[in-house]
């Protein structure tokens, strides 16, 4: 399944017209001990860009932005009890949420993982 | 120095790690809870004999309150070996910047004691009380001279709480206008302090964030750039919190005003200022005072607080309520009701203020007047240029590198070893027998410390400060890995945060 | 200058170090027409520690105050004793001059004393968790009804007319600018409190409805009963309470169902002080914590695995979210917060108990003695330490002429609703252990002197 990023460091994992979003490990590791993850509500419609889910860490609140627009139809329940996940498999056991894209071509303005590398190279 | 010892004289001293039962440390006493040694049956108060019934019809409580008691010696043992455990101002040093950590004369204690403020309720009757309303007389006509400006609000509760008085009061006289629906922005500078955005925010404005220039002041034309129709106004700090005084603040003011928009000052740092600069003569339309900065009122551990606002002419009509004023015999009395001043934006908090610090604040400004004001912002900036011209050729000093500053001094971690951070050194600084400075603030300064003295440290005790900053800037560039698990002498080593804030506990529950 | 360290000496050797001349040359940022030339023209100079002090002594000695006189006022501040030791206490300059404990190794005494706090609030409230403390108990009442729309995303509370006036103007300052929509039922001089309006109030919309417990005249209304039907259209209970004590007595609003639960802390500890500075009490729900404004401490372990206490949750706060803090708020009312732990530790839930007891007992007999009086009528059928009485003219007249004669009578509710014409004839009268059975007598000659 085809793995896209963003330049503000999340992922999206796209299967036909559904996908998954995290964060990326990058990005997991410039927070630190991650404290808490809000992610948004099942059935939440969210428009690219859109602060979809906050992640904490001791010191910082950072907001992850919808990489596309589409529908939440699950969350990652698991983070409740165990938001370090996100620290210790951001790119897998990690994820935030999945959800319906509203327009699957908008995955083609992300970076593919060649380009996100290169990008994090750069920081 | 004499022979300390001349007698020679050593006990027989073994080599075996000390080890205690108690894990006490002879004057430094471990302290349970309350709810680990007080219970239900044990009470510190003795109370009168009580006669007469429970009214038919209250419908009691099931069980007391499940709160322990303890006597009163053990309650004064258990807090005053709390106590015991803080850093104070009456200890020592506490240089954090913007927080104006200064000496607390005890003067201020004993008055607002005194029963004519003490043992006084609100809602007596005016008459009954004349002397509390003559001190917030007082505070607030030394508040409107030391400012220079028109009116001042007394109620506010703390500096936030004057923000969001003064940007209420921005909020009122824009509706006035009407011009509410469409100046909905404040503009803030990026070197703000957080409460700014976030009471901004809580106001129900947006919030459109002004970069720093290169000086570490508003970026000016940044700012003048994004003023228009929908600007409601600017907050600025001044002196600003990289320590330097705004040196554009007026013709920012008068390019705000022209754009039809109303200028906040952030008073945090007037106690650089008192004395020698009027806020109002530089264009301020409102600016909150920290009687707990500038005018010594104790912190606390993190409050009481109080945060007067004073006004421009512009803004004075739409102050909250109640609202001091002087009848013409020059009585002072309590404006409640909204009928005498129809363009108030309305109450802010019940009753009338924080007497117990105005009763504090005016004592203090009593005592010093107004040329012992004007050598306290003097001293307050000596010291601080003082501790900045003797560290900087340790410490980097991003905006002062050859100049001056206000009342306190910045400092960023450049030069530090790798993996040795700004948190490394005010660790560091617990040891050295120190309240660490302000640390990662402002923003706009990599591993900020923000080190602000205060007028009331004597010169021997900045020498004693500066050398241990020294000694901490070369062990920090030289990576002295034993900063990284400093500090090494304080009754806790550095607590697990993340744990606390993964699995909050935040009320005891029995094991 | 006593406050002063420095001496000339001092100060010119600095100046030297620093390479200025004098200290008006380091104000060289300092625009020269804002520069003033030499100290504000008109104001006085500094003045002796005695000289202060005389002013200050003249000053107070201007008032009739609650030490001196047989005194009934209450509606938000009570007068209970404070015992010698929690003053004692929170003058340990370790408490009175640190600062927030931002660094938790050097800062564990005030840490320990607000988990404490946090803790007997909780239990105090009948709620999951409290916070470290906000302003008052008015603040907390509108930082409540903010919380509360943040949770349920709706934007309309219901306020209760017993709700203390000064409480519910100061959510509708708020909420008007906010964009929150109040329905705040008009106060009433009725036997009993309007439990019945309040649910009829609460729709779809509501994010909460807010009951003070017991209300502004000392009734006490039915907590249950209105959290039940505010949950049942989704909406959260706010109780409020203005005087503490009476948890001694009767059940606590968490226990009863109210989400989340503010008051004033005033009444333990902290004194009268002519209004200010109070204690807002907050406690809530443990589902709420993620959207509790202002400071929580928390437990956690050190380096070495010894138990220590820090600040934590700090990602809500203002000098973390900015603009999107849960609130602005920074310094709260940390010594008060010491002084209420103080006094409620040497209380107990006992002592608490024995406190509420004699407040109520003090407060029945004064309501004995005024209803003999020909033209006072008592209004409420209940109460703790304080009800309401109809006069025969005007109230705030009435507390006038008793002042006249050396007694507080009481806050004339005139006071609170200054627009309420038909509320002049009541007058709020509260008692507490202090209340003195010679003090009641007092009350009752004065005020039949009065009404003669």
């Amino acid at each position: 399944m085809p793995r896209y990023f963003t330049r503000d460091h999340e992922w999206i994992e796209a299967d036909g017209s559904s996908a998954r979003v995290g964060i990326t490990d990058y990005a997991q590791g410039q927070l630190g001990d991650i404290t808490f993850v809000e992610v948004p509500a099942v059935g939440a419609s969210l428009t690219k860009g859109d602060s979809a889910a906050v992640v904490d860490s001791v010191k910082a609140a950072s907001d992850v932005y919808a990489p596309v627009g589409g529908t939440v139809t699950a969350i990652n329940t698991a983070l409740e009890d165990a938001p370090d996940l996100v620290n210790s498999a951001a790119e897998s056991d990690g994820w935030l949420w999945d959800m319906d894209l509203a327009d699957p071509t908008e995955l083609d303005g992300l970076l593919d993982a060649a380009a996100y590398a290169e990008l994090v190279a750069g920081q | 120095m004499n022979d300390l010892n001349p007698s020679g004289w050593r006990p027989s001293l073994g080599t075996a790690e000390p080890v205690t039962k108690t894990g006490n440390r002879a004057l430094e006493l471990e302290e349970p809870l309350i709810f680990e040694i007080g219970d239900a049956a044990r009470c510190g108060v003795d109370f009168d004999a009580c006669e007469g019934d429970i009214l038919p019809g209250l419908r009691l409580r099931a069980a007391p309150v499940d709160v322990p008691g303890l006597s009163e010696p053990e309650t004064v043992r258990h807090y005053t070996r709390l106590s015991r455990q803080n850093y104070a101002i009456d200890l020592g040093l506490f240089p954090l910047g913007s927080c104006t950590m200064k000496h607390n004369p005890r003067l201020n204690e004993k008055v607002a004691r005194m029963p004519g403020f003490a043992a006084v309720h609100p809602l007596q009757p005016q008459s009954s009380v004349e002397g509390a309303l003559t001190v917030i007389a007082e505070l607030a006509d030394w508040l409107v001279q030391l400012t220079g400006m028109a009116a001042v609000a007394m109620s506010p509760k703390a500096g936030a709480h004057g923000e969001l008085c003064g940007l209420l009061a921005i909020r009122a006289a824009l509706e006035a206008r009407g011009e509410a629906a469409t100046r909905r922005v404040i503009l803030v500078p990026e070197s703000a302090h957080g409460t700014n955005p976030a009471t901004a925010a809580f106001a129900g404005f947006g919030v459109a964030t002004i970069p720093a220039g290169p000086d570490g002041r508003v970026d000016l034309a940044a700012l003048l750039a994004r003023l228009g129709p929908d600007v409601a106004g600017v907050m600025v700090t001044n002196p600003n919190t990289c320590g330097l005084f705004e040196r554009d603040l007026k013709t920012i003011a008068d390019a705000v005003h022209a754009a039809g928009g109303y200028v906040y000052c952030d008073g945090a740092n007037f106690n650089a200022i008192v004395g020698r600069v009027r806020p109002g003569d530089l264009g301020v339309d409102a600016m909150h005072i920290n009687l707990h900065k500038t005018f010594s009122t104790p912190h606390g551990g993190g409050g009481p607080g109080a945060g007067p606002v004073v006004l421009s002419a512009a803004l004075a009509p739409h102050a909250p309520l109640p609202y001091v004023v002087r009848d013409p015999d020059g009585r002072p009395r309590l404006v409640e009701s909204a009928a005498e001043r129809p363009e108030t934006f309305g109450r802010m908090c019940a009753f009338h203020g924080q007497m117990g610090m105005f009763t504090r604040a005016l004592a203090y400004i009593l005592t010093h007047g107004a040329d012992g004001l004007a050598q306290v912002s003097g001293d307050a900036v000596l010291n601080a240029n003082y501790v900045l011209a003797r560290l900087r050729d340790v410490l980097d000093a991003p905006f002062a590198k050859t100049g001056l500053c206000m009342h306190e001094a910045l400092f960023s971690d450049a030069g530090f070893a790798d993996g040795f951070s700004t948190l490394d050194l005010a660790k560091g600084l617990i040891d050295e027998g120190f309240h660490p400075m302000t640390v990662y603030f402002p923003l706009v300064v990599h591993g900020a410390m923000l080190i602000e003295p205060t007028e009331t440290e004597s010169r021997a005790g900045l020498d004693q400060f500066i050398a241990a900053m020294r000694s901490l800037a070369d062990r920090a560039r030289a990576g002295d890995e034993s900063l990284h698990t400093a500090p090494h002498f304080a009754p806790r080593r550095r607590l697990d945060e993340t744990l606390a804030a993964r699995k909050p506990r935040l009320v005891w529950t029995a094991p | 200058m006593r406050t002063l360290p420095l001496t000339e000496a001092d100060r010119a050797a600095m100046l030297g170090a620093i390479g200025a001349g004098s200290i008006d040359d380091l104000f060289v940022d300092v625009p020269a027409d804002a520069l003033l030339p030499g100290p504000i023209p008109g104001l006085p100079f500094h003045a002796s520690e005695r000289a202060v002090e005389r002013h200050m002594a003249a000053l107070s000695a201007r008032a009739l105050t609650a030490d001196d006189a047989p005194f009934f006022c209450g509606a938000g501040a009570y007068r209970h004793h404070v015992p010698a030791s929690v003053d004692h206490l929170i003058q340990r300059g370790e408490f009175l001059t640190a600062y927030t404990p931002y660094q938790p190794e050097i800062a564990q005494g005030t840490l320990q004393v607000l988990f404490e706090f946090q803790t007997q609030v909780a239990r105090l409230f009948g709620c999951d968790l409290a916070n470290a403390s906000l302003y008052d108990g008015s603040t907390a009442c509108w930082e409540a009804i903010a919380m509360a729309t943040r949770v349920t995303k709706r934007s309309r509370a219901v306020l209760s007319g017993g709700l203390h006036p000064h409480y519910a103007e100061t959510a509708a300052t708020m909420a008007r600018f906010a964009g929150d929509s109040l329905v705040t039922l008009p106060p009433r001089a009725e036997t009993d409190s309007d439990d019945a309006a309040v649910i009829a109030a609460i729709d779809g919309e509501t994010a909460a409805v807010v009951v003070q417990y017991p209300d502004v005249l000392g009734r006490i209304p039915d907590l249950a009963a209105i959290a039940e039907a505010a949950h049942a259209m989704g909406a959260l209970l706010i109780a409020v309470v203005t005087e503490p004590v009476a948890l001694g007595l009767i059940e606590s609003p968490g226990t009863l169902g109210a989400d989340v639960v503010v008051g004033e802390g005033q009444a333990l500890g902290v004194g009268l002080q002519f209004g200010g500075p109070y204690l807002g009490l907050f406690a809530c729900s443990a589902k709420f914590v993620r959207q509790m404004p202002g400071r929580l401490c928390g437990e956690t372990l050190d380096a070495d695995g010894r138990r220590g206490f820090v600040l934590t949750l700090s990602t809500r706060e203002q000098h973390i979210r900015r603009e999107k803090a849960t609130s602005n708020i920074c310094t709260n009312s940390g010594l008060c917060a010491l002084a209420f732990s103080i006094h409620l530790t040497l209380l107990g839930g006992g002592g608490l108990m024995r406190m509420a007891e004699l407040s109520h007992a003090r407060a029945v007999a004064t309501a004995r003695r005024l209803e003999a009086i020909p033209g006072v009528s008592l209004i409420n059928r209940v109460w703790f330490n304080e009800f309401a009485v109809h006069l025969p003219r005007p109230a705030a007249d009435v507390v006038e002429a008793l002042a006249a004669r050396g007694v507080l009578g009481g806050v004339p509710l005139s006071r609170l609703c200054p627009d309420r014409a038909d509320l002049a004839d009541v007058l709020l009268i509260a008692a507490t252990e202090c209340t003195d059975p010679a003090d009641i007598a007092a009350l009752g000659s004065a005020l039949e002197e009065v009404l003669a």
